[in-house]
């Protein structure tokens, strides 16, 4: 999942020009996305170096999903519906694309809101 | 911390010119003229990208015959080029499965595509907008910096009202607008334009040959409506 690349980038981009020196960047990956941590990890480790980020420790963290249906106001957890591989690898590249593909386990509906772990967030530490 | 927003730019690094096709109104033929003009653009030698907004109901994949083109990973997102287009929609990853996303899930999914879409060396990037002046217009022109309006309406009274309106929030968002393209019409649009202080384009016919002649890009550029709209896109400076 070469994709993992793309997503490393935009971190390290979100981070430049942060004055005072980052040393640990928390990147909290939502479990909908289903992104390969190793992978995005050494993406970071090496589109890092020659950046003020050379001397960053990046830290994973794996926000667990959850849901709530706007019909019938059921939460639910990822584990709590099936997701076939295509389904899982297109909301991979777009985890809205999960409307497409799942439905509230109570009610059936797709109008559902993701309430966390949807995809990847960026908690610098300056210092 | 959106770790996409910074990004956004560099993917976008190598496009020259975005033209964002877009109407106050649905079923105006935004999505075929949009779709046509990316095939014009290509068959005239311009390096061209098409991009699907209308998230709810795409179809430029249907235009251009692309049901069956899948885009590649590759650092990134790398999309299938269909008759010389770079295209870009939801529809290839979601196949024709119904997409209901509301105003927040439209914006993300919208920053996650351009986030993620790797485009390389573009001289044009069409963008088909969503109908309507909400969100995802909003979205588009925000994220989008560059984008240049091409707005397209029917010559019916009720597509125009809607269209003065858009013209009115492009320039209060200041989005420069190329010029109108009439669909559908005669050039009874055109002092409408006038009033407005927007370029005029042209005017595009009603031909019921197109019907038959979606999904086939060869069919489509041989149609009047295609040699209707060429002369629009030089006159907006988008061909030369």
């Amino acid at each position: 999942m070469v994709h993992e690349w793309a997503l490393a980038e935009a971190v390290i981009k979100s981070l430049e020009g942060i004055s005072g020196g980052v040393k640990l960047v928390k990147v909290v990956l939502g479990e909908l996305q289903n992104v390969d941590g190793e992978i995005l990890l050494f993406a970071l480790e090496e589109l890092k170096k020659g950046t003020q980020l050379e001397r960053a420790k990046f830290e994973l963290e794996v926000e667990p999903a959850e849901f709530e249906c706007n019909a019938c106001g059921a939460t639910w957890k990822l584990s709590d519906v099936g997701v076939g591989e295509a389904e899982r690898e297109a909301i991979h590249f777009v985890p809205e694309l999960a409307h497409a593909f799942l439905r509230c386990p109570s009610c059936g509906s797709p109008d559902f809101r993701v309430v966390k772990g949807r995809g990847v967030k960026v908690e610098p530490a300056v210092g | 911390m959106d770790p996409r927003l910074a990004v956004i730019p560099e993917r976008l690094r190598g496009v020259s010119r975005i033209a964002v096709f877009c109407s106050g109104k649905g079923g105006v033929g935004k999505t075929l003229l949009a779709s046509l003009t990316a095939l014009i653009a290509a068959r005239r030698g311009v390096k061209v990208g098409l991009l699907d907004l209308d998230f709810n109901g795409p179809s430029s994949h249907v235009v251009l015959g692309a049901s069956g083109a899948s885009p590649r990973e590759e650092r990134g997102v790398v999309p299938p080029e269909v008759s010389g287009v770079k295209l870009m929609s939801l529809a290839l990853f979601a196949s024709e499965a119904p997409l209901p996303l509301r105003g927040a899930d439209a914006t993300d999914a919208l920053l996650e595509l351009l986030a993620v879409t790797r485009w390389g060396d573009l001289d044009l990037l069409v963008v088909d907008a969503p109908p309507g002046t909400g969100d995802e217009l909003l979205d588009t022109v925000r994220f989008l910096k560059r984008s240049e309006a091409v707005v397209v309406t029917t010559p019916s009274k009720l597509s125009l009202s809607v269209v003065a309106r858009l013209v009115r929030l492009l320039r209060d968002v200041r989005t420069p607008v190329l010029g109108l393209i009439e669909n559908m019409g005669r050039g009874d649009a055109k002092a409408a334009a006038e009033e407005w202080g927007v370029r005029y384009l042209g005017w595009v016919p009603y031909d019921p040959s197109v019907e038959e002649a979606l999904g086939d890009p060869g069919k489509l550029l041989g149609t009047e409506v295609a040699a209707k709209l060429e002369e629009a896109l030089r006159a907006a400076g988008l061909l030369r």
